[in-house]
């Protein structure tokens, strides 16, 4: 194809994107004319070349478009939703053609008759005389048909009519203190002052000019060239190699005595530094770059859902390694779809609640702590927890308990059970599961039940993590954390078994030393599973040697030297890694380990240090996995998941009433969850159907014992001769059951940190309190595996917890 | 038996040279072509967890490369205690492999019409990596199949299941 044919295809691909926002940013301003010149000239453009290049059919296109544009701008006619679909569609109908010429090499055989009569007829059908720009903003402001309008927020409202103003209130003192940025990254020189760095380090200036070749008027082109991208990852692989041969030499230059070879060695590192740096930023493209078709996207769906939205951007500028913007853009993408088609609602469900009809949907990219964060955020109804539990047990995605011998009701039963005790945070990340979907109906845009669960294994490819928060009527929000680049990337250096490891700064919370007299009394044993109490929070403990295979049984028991605790972050799991030394930390750079160690999870691969040897990056949530400190497959399926997961609603504060079992046995039952403690007679407890059951203000309640479901060694001393039953009484709904324990020893104000170490039906897990490790019990569970069917049917109220 | 596959592309009964070594006494052949480069011992780093056979990574100037012992792979014993191995880098599919030998012998020229099959006798696994032999005067050089050398059961975090 011809060298001019090429440029051609690259340019009007840019163009063609940039239309798309101009378009749509045009529709909620149409009086700037400024935004129509620019639209205008554009097409002009791609129509000039093509009439050039002889591309005829794309030609007849581009002038249907521009006739209608120049109507526009003669304020022939106004601008609506149906101009602005019809001037998109020729868009699409461009793009197409310039398909068809890249495969082929002319412009396709389909001849568009039919779009560019319809382009025709809106010249004739608009021409209503100049419409004075207050009828304009009107007509947008009325027509509920689901238009989109991109608000610049930092301006004030003069672009608006006075009706609509008066309309939305809430809507601009909404946008008043948040200060999006505007969506217009055609045109960088308006844009600078209301984007917001908030890395002050990072410097915007003159970057965003050269980011834009295409932006603004054509002459600042010249400061810009085109690289093809291979050139750009070979130089990445280049400096990878620089920066490890960097690394070498300053070793051997703080072995050697010569000043003046250890000055070159100064100057070479600091070369290399900068070289790094500056590299790495060729590869660094603003995250606008894929934002920026959004707008577009956005738009369409709302009109096909029948809705209003508004969508705002801000931090278009913050840059991201380009392998990581290509890996997160069908995420992202997916996740504004989503809000758009679920987390919105329709214009007249939103005025009921009291909402603006618009809905809002915020994206917003910052850096933070060496890692990038985007929130993609919605004013919709939020996230129903309800009916997610509902569609986690319906669709099966909260397995059935292991225990064989359980009748399925009962299973169902424990497993509901299970659901109804999570947190709502970990409620909201059952959406991510493979298969789940509380869509009502399938639509062409989601709801198949596919999709977050991508996007979750997406981007933890790349190192981030997705994390959901959401309040019922107040709208959803997710937020997406991923590291800047991968290439290059913070570690620490650690030693085991005399073997260098490094440990991604990112999963690092907290380096813990303990002495060697320390070691002995600091860590704990849970039956046999060690753990170390960080700040009161019962902190697991694994050795790295062990899970490695590579530890010295006798040597750690004969020299009691110091300990290093590594505190590492395993998704929301913390747990304490054991290595024998910690080095340093150091810039590594990551190699891939070859295929046959790929089946190791224990690896994210491999670099090469300042002394030229071999070391493994350690990965840490394939580290824990193996350990079993996280769930495997990071699913709730796993004991140590569910529980894992209601035990962080134990996380706040609690009311917490403590109750004997056996002699050592403590217990804990959340105090919300007790209806009344009750002491009885012996002489009450009656048999019913093979039950122990005894009445109880008019009402027959069923008995459970707690010494009978977890019995303790020392029952039968427990057997004295006492007259009375001390009873916790539960009510679930209408039902009610009641827990003999064997005494109440009282009731505490914990934060607790519960642990769920040893994984066991009806226990949420352990924590410390008053200086025991007591358990947390699993009432919901124990109930309903104990009384099996009572409390059917009642999921929906199980909560409490 | 069929031709193997390193005399398909040439020509029958012309001559082929080979990288040899030593491996437990016996002389073993690699066709030069598959051969990268041949270096002194490097220090390794072992991978835990690693099947038996990778002794671990050598740093190649900057590129990583595993390292195998073709001791274990065939079923040798081990190599003697402060015997160091050295690397025959061999070509594969998936990047530069290490074959850890005994010595280093030089680069033979061998007619095609001395090749002959492994006898029967020689079973298991083993038979799978090693080609056949070429009759040299005074002793026998077995051809050796790096693909399969290199082909290591996966290492995955179930009990590693070695084929040898």
């Amino acid at each position: 194809m011809d060298e001019i044919v090429k440029d051609f295809l690259i340019e009007s691909g840019e163009n063609l994107d940039r239309l798309d926002q101009e378009l749509v940013k045009l529709e909620s301003e149409p009086s700037s004319k400024e935004l129509l010149d620019s639209v205008f000239r554009t097409i002009h453009t791609i129509k000039g070349t093509c009439g050039f290049l002889g591309f005829t059919r794309l030609e007849k296109l581009t002038h249907a478009g521009e006739n209608l544009l120049s109507r526009l701008r003669d304020g022939e006619i106004g601008l609506n939703a149906k101009v602005t679909s019809g001037l998109l569609a020729m868009v699409d109908g461009v793009r197409q053609m310039l398909a068809a010429i890249q495969d082929s090499g002319h412009d396709g055989e389909e001849n568009y008759a039919p779009l560019i009569a319809a382009l025709g007829r809106l010249q004739v059908e608009q021409a209503v005389g100049a419409m004075p720009e207050a009828d304009a903003a009107r007509v947008t402001a009325g027509d509920n048909s689901g238009e989109i309008r991109i608000l610049p927020a930092g301006e004030p409202d003069c672009r608006l009519g006075p009706q609509e103003s008066t309309e939305r209130p809430g809507q601009i003192a909404a946008r008043g203190p948040i200060a999006p940025v505007v969506v217009e990254p055609a045109v960088s020189g308006q844009q600078a002052p209301e984007s917001r760095n908030p890395e002050p380090g990072n410097p915007e200036s003159g970057n965003s000019e050269s980011r834009n070749p295409e932006s603004g008027n054509p002459e600042s082109s010249v400061e810009t060239i085109r690289v093809a991208v291979t050139l750009l990852d070979r130089l990445m692989n280049l400096v990878g190699e620089l920066v490890l041969a960097r690394n070498q030499l300053l070793q051997l230059s703080g072995r050697s005595q010569d000043a003046g070879f250890q000055a070159v060695a100064q100057r070479m590192n600091l070369i290399a530094t900068e070289l790094q740096g500056e590299v790495m930023k060729t590869r660094m493209q603003p995250i606008g770059n894929i934002w920026n078709k959004f707008p577009r996207t956005v738009r369409d769906l709302a009109l096909s859902c029948g809705k209003e939205v508004r969508l705002e951007m801000e931090g278009q500028d913050t840059e991201l390694d380009r392998t990581i913007i290509e890996a997160i853009k069908d995420p992202l993408t997916h996740l504004v779809r989503n809000s758009v088609d679920h987390g919105v609602e329709c214009a007249a469900v939103r005025r009921r609640a009291g909402k603006d009809a618009a809905g809002l949907l915020k994206l917003r990219a910052f850096h933070e702590g060496g890692q990038v964060n985007i929130e993609i955020s919605d004013d919709g109804a939020g996230l129903d927890v309800d009916r997610i539990r509902q569609k986690a047990i319906e669709r099966g995605l909260i397995p059935k308990p292991a225990a064989s011998n359980q009748t399925s009701a009962q299973a169902s039963a424990q497993a509901s059970a299970q659901v109804s005790g999570m947190a709502e945070r970990d409620v909201f990340n059952l959406i991510f599961l493979p298969g789940f979907s509380t869509a009502e109906k399938v639509s062409n845009v989601s709801g198949r039940g596919v999709g977050m669960d991508v996007v979750k294994t997406n981007v933890e490819k790349i190192g981030g993590t997705v994390d959901i928060q959401s309040t019922p009527g107040r709208g959803t929000s997710v937020r997406v954390k991923i590291p800047l680049t991968l290439a290059i990337i913070p570690a620490l250096i650690v030693t085991c078994g005399g073997e260098r490891f490094a440990i991604p700064q990112v999963s690092l919370s907290e380096l813990v030393r303990l002495d060697a007299e320390e070691r002995e009394t600091k860590i704990e044993l849970v039956h046999g599973a060690p753990v170390y109490r960080l700040r009161g929070r019962l902190l697991p403990l694994v050795y790295l040697d062990r899970e490695l295979g590579i530890g010295q049984g006798e040597q750690e028991a004969s020299s009691p030297a110091a300990i290093n605790i590594v505190v590492l972050q395993a998704e929301e799991q913390q747990f304490g890694l054991i290595v024998d030394e910690i080095t340093d930390t150091e810039e590594i750079v990551v190699k891939p380990l070859g295929k046959q160690l790929k089946g190791i999870s224990a690896y994210a691969g491999a670099t090469i240090m300042g002394d030229g040897r071999v070391a493994l990056i350690l990965d840490v949530p394939g580290l824990a996995q193996k350990a079993r400190v996280i769930a495997e497959g990071q699913e709730f399926g796993h004991d140590e998941g569910r529980c894992g997961a209601a035990a962080q609603a134990f996380r706040e504060e609690h009311a917490l009433l403590l109750a004997g079992n056996g002699i050592e046995g403590r217990v804990a039952i959340p105090l919300s969850m007790v209806a009344r403690l009750e002491e009885f007679p012996k002489s009450v407890v009656e048999l019913a159907a093979a039950q122990e059951v005894m009445q109880y203000r008019g009402q027959i309640v069923p008995l459970v014992r707690l010494s009978q479901i977890f019995p303790s060694s020392s029952e039968a001393e427990m057997q004295e001769p006492d007259r009375s039953i001390q009873v916790v009484v539960y009510s679930e709904g209408k039902h009610t059951v009641g827990l003999i324990v064997d005494r109440i020893i009282d009731i505490v104000e914990e934060r607790a940190m519960v642990e769920s170490l040893t994984p066991r039906a009806g226990i949420v897990g352990s924590f410390v309190t008053q200086r025991h490790v007591t358990d947390l019990l699993d009432l919901p569970a124990i109930v309903r595996a104990a009384v099996p069917g009572l409390l059917d049917g009642l999921d929906s109220q199980a909560g409490g917890i | 038996m069929a031709l193997q596959p390193v005399y398909t592309l040439s020509q029958p009964f012309c001559t082929l040279q080979f990288c040899t070594f030593l491996l437990n006494g016996y002389l073993f052949g690699v066709p030069v072509p598959e051969v990268q480069e041949v270096i002194r011992y490097q220090p390794i780093t072992p991978v835990p967890l690693a099947p038996p056979a990778v002794v671990g990574m050598i740093n190649l100037r900057g590129q990583i490369v595993l390292a195998i012992d073709l001791r274990h792979r065939l079923a040798l014993e081990k190599r003697c205690e402060g015997e160091l191995p050295m690397n025959v880098v061999v070509r594969t599919p998936d990047g530069a492999v290490s074959l850890l030998v005994d010595e280093i012998g030089d680069v033979i020229e061998v007619d095609h019409s001395t090749f002959e099959a492994p006898p029967e006798t020689l079973r298991g696994a083993v038979r799978a990596m090693i080609l056949g032999v070429h009759k040299l005067d005074h002793r026998l050089l077995h051809l050796l199949d790096t693909g399969k050398a290199c082909q290591v059961p996966d290492a995955g975090d179930s009990p590693v299941n070695d084929h040898l």
